[in-house]
């Protein structure tokens, strides 16, 4: 079950089209990786989900309907460019924003002494936000956003202003907000982070989808066929070839490419015959390299249109 | 609860709750109050001890006129100055010794007060009124003409002119000039204010959530126009507010003063503090009496009503045609220092107005008038100038639905370039980027 559909969105600012044919679909439960470089367009994709633009054709759908304005008290965003109001009280501003998502006071109250009990930040409440530091503010910022039980998550570089064990806690809520039913499309730049936490990703270039699938998949689809092999004694090319070997405490670390025809057990058996096998991994590229050679091929592909 | 009056509601709360905002709404009509009543308090404030003054008067002529009264008693005494001074330089109750060295029909300068400190006024035009009338009649008398003191009373003019203005049904109004050019250039005066004043928080107010970045997160939750008009509807009601607060306190103040110094002060001392500089003689009582009670019928003679409704009126008006398009501004840049190159095609009219407004109450039916009272950008200062004198109901109604038809226009358009200006960062605008935002 798809919980977003977009199909075939254009959109057009005067003097550049910011997205040209865009289509996409978030399937419920998941967490769905919007990448791409600065520039383009997954704000404007962003924007055009939260209601806050309307595309000039194509169509958005929330659970198999076109999405309209009321739809957004189902959505929490969490824009990049985000802050809060500095003069006003974290508690007063918290409750504020839940209730022009459409929550009531009582609610409101409610769900936000269960999250600041969590995150143990009940002491802030009556603290104004210019009194609090960037990562602190994030956290509050981070509640407003999931308050509200949406069930569409829109999270655009999270983890900006967040130290390193903060940002493993946010990792953390992300995916228990996934397993407690939120669908959650998820824009960063931090490659590490996709392949820890997506299952889909699409990759938007140049107001364009380059690429799109499943993360595993993407990855064994931009295999090299090449495997970094431990063993006991040092191997001779036959039939794939060494791309570096050396010894270390006794161990020869070797990185070896096959051919394409050849089967993963085919391999091993023919290193079998020269050496005990002590460990046998395939090297599949990182999705950060996979995104700065798709972005690299389409620049050179639309320079060459031109 | 809609989320526009949760906006609304924000906008407001926080205002009205900010320290400035009450500081400022008490103290003003304090402040205004303390301008008009300190002065009448000073004047009403007497001396309650009785003031000797000592009478050196060689002439022996002036023992008649000098007479006692609840301030001042006069003693005559025959001893040189020097001794006076050192005998009473001790006495409290010592005020001034008069010297009158000649007859003072002849000689006018003849009588000299002598004190420790400066001689009071209050003192001075006392006896300088005593000893002028006295004068005046010896003088009156020396001519040998029978009945002339009374021939010199009736020819004395005293002209008032009455200006009536024509009511309705034929009634007439007892109407003043001064009071209603004074009337007019007040709330002319309070709604340019009010314009200035609301129409940059309005601004800023938006300025902020830009900068603040938290405008994005809240667009996620209602429609970019819900969010100014929320901004520009809860500051007008601040404004309204502030309004009444000081059309109230303004009110109950002065009740609570006029009662204060009703009870206290007769409004002879009042007249008196005006007139004893020029060396005058208060005017009866009774002539007192007659000029509050014409006051009193001029200022009924406006139509307060009226003038108050009106008044909220195109202070509604102007201020949402201008408070939109002030916001609109405040949209289309990223700090407050880039506010004041766009701002000022906005300050320049509404200044024009406030001086078309001070040339208008010189000829409030003219042609500068009229017109000034048709456009929507200076019609409700100009307006506001003109009210008092009377205005015929069409052009009022006329310049109303032209200021209705503005604002909706500006906030139409001020809509379109906020809705796109405020998801802009880093972009230096031009006016040209300004306009095509709005085709867009």
């Amino acid at each position: 079950m798809n919980l977003l559909e977009v199909e075939n969105v254009v959109k057009q600012f005067v003097g550049h089209r910011a997205l040209d044919g865009v289509s996409l679909t978030v399937p419920e439960n998941t967490v769905y990786g919007l990448l791409g470089p600065n520039g383009a367009g997954k704000t404007t994709l962003i924007r055009i989900i939260n209601c806050i633009t309307a595309p000039d054709s194509g169509e958005v759908r929330l659970n198999g309907k076109r999405l309209s304005s009321a739809d957004v008290q189902h959505i929490g965003y969490l824009p990049e460019e985000r802050g809060l109001y500095k003069k006003m009280k974290v508690g007063e501003q918290a409750l504020y924003l839940a209730q022009l998502k459409g929550m009531t006071k009582s609610d409101a109250l409610k769900a936000l002494k269960y999250w600041f009990e969590k995150f143990e930040i009940q002491a802030w409440w009556f603290k104004k936000v210019e009194e609090l530091s960037k990562g602190m503010a994030q956290k509050v910022q981070f509640i407003t956003t999931i308050l509200h039980e949406p069930k569409l998550l829109i999270f655009d570089e999270p983890f900006s202003g967040f130290d390193p064990v903060n940002v493993d806690l946010m990792k953390r809520e992300i995916l228990n907000l996934r397993d407690n039913g939120a669908t959650i499309i998820f824009s960063t730049h931090n490659m590490e982070s996709v392949e820890e936490l997506c299952e889909n990703i699409s990759l938007v270039n140049q107001s364009r989808i380059v690429l799109q699938g499943n993360v595993a998949e993407i990855r064994a689809s931009h295999a090299t066929n090449t495997f970094r092999v431990d063993s006991a004694s040092p191997f001779a090319d036959n039939g794939f070839e060494i791309i570096s070997q050396q010894q270390k405490n006794g161990i020869v670390e070797s990185v070896i490419k096959k051919q394409a025809a050849q089967s993963n057990n085919n391999l091993l058996n023919e290193l079998m015959k020269y050496s005990e096998i002590l460990s046998f991994k395939e090297l599949l590229p990182s999705m950060n390299d996979i995104f700065i050679e798709t972005v690299k091929n389409t620049k050179v592909a639309s320079s060459n249109n031109e | 609860m809609s989320k526009i009056s949760l906006i609304i509601k924000r906008e407001y709360s926080t205002r009205v709750m900010k320290k400035s905002f009450i500081i400022l709404t008490f103290l003003t009509p304090v402040l205004f109050a303390g301008m008009i009543m300190v002065p009448l308090w000073l004047a009403s404030i007497k001396d309650s001890t009785k003031k000797h003054i000592v009478v050196i008067d060689r002439t022996n002529s002036y023992h008649e006129v000098l007479k006692n009264n609840e301030s001042y008693s006069f003693d005559f005494v025959n001893k040189p100055a020097e001794e006076v001074r050192k005998n009473n330089k001790k006495n409290e109750e010592f005020a001034a010794l008069l010297v009158i060295t000649d007859d003072l029909s002849v000689n006018s300068k003849a009588a000299t007060l002598y004190s420790e400190e400066q001689v009071n006024l209050e003192l001075k035009s006392y006896v300088v009124g005593l000893l002028n009338n006295f004068v005046e009649e010896k003088k009156l008398a020396s001519h040998n003409i029978p009945n002339l003191k009374k021939m010199v009373e009736e020819s004395r003019a005293d002209i008032d002119i009455t200006t009536v203005k024509w009511g309705e049904n034929g009634k007439d109004k007892v109407g003043s000039a001064e009071l209603s050019l004074a009337i007019g250039m007040i709330s002319a005066f309070m709604i340019y204010m009010f314009i200035v004043i609301y129409g940059a928080q309005v601004m800023s107010g938006v300025v902020q959530e830009k900068t603040s970045r938290i405008v994005e997160v809240i667009i996620s939750s209602v429609k970019p126009f819900e969010l100014m008009m929320g901004k520009i509807i809860g500051i007008a009601m601040v404004g309204l507010t502030q309004f009444f607060l000081w059309l109230v306190l303004t009110l109950l103040i002065s009740a609570a003063a006029g009662s204060f110094i009703g009870s206290d002060i007769d409004l002879d001392a009042l007249q008196q503090a005006n007139t004893m500089g020029m060396g005058m003689q208060a005017p009866p009582a009774s002539e007192t009496q007659n000029m509050v009670r014409e006051v009193y019928s001029m200022l009924s003679g406006f139509d307060f009503v009226q003038i108050v409704v009106l008044f909220v009126l195109y202070f509604l008006g102007g201020y949402l045609l201008y408070a939109s398009l002030f916001a609109a501004v405040g949209s289309a840049v990223d700090n407050e220092t880039d506010t004041q190159q766009f701002s000022l095609p906005l300050t320049l009219p509404i200044i024009f107005a406030i001086y078309a407004a001070i040339y208008s109450a010189q000829n409030p039916d003219g042609p500068l008038a009229f017109w000034c009272s048709m456009i929507p950008f200076t019609s409700p200062i100009v307006m506001m100038v003109r009210l008092p004198y009377g205005v015929p109901a069409w052009e009022i109604m006329l310049s109303i639905s032209i200021l209705v038809l503005s604002f909706i226009g500006t906030t139409w358009m001020a809509g379109k370039i906020y809705r796109t200006g405020i998801l802009m960062y880093g972009k230096k605008i031009t006016w040209g980027e300004l306009w095509k935002w709005l085709r867009y």
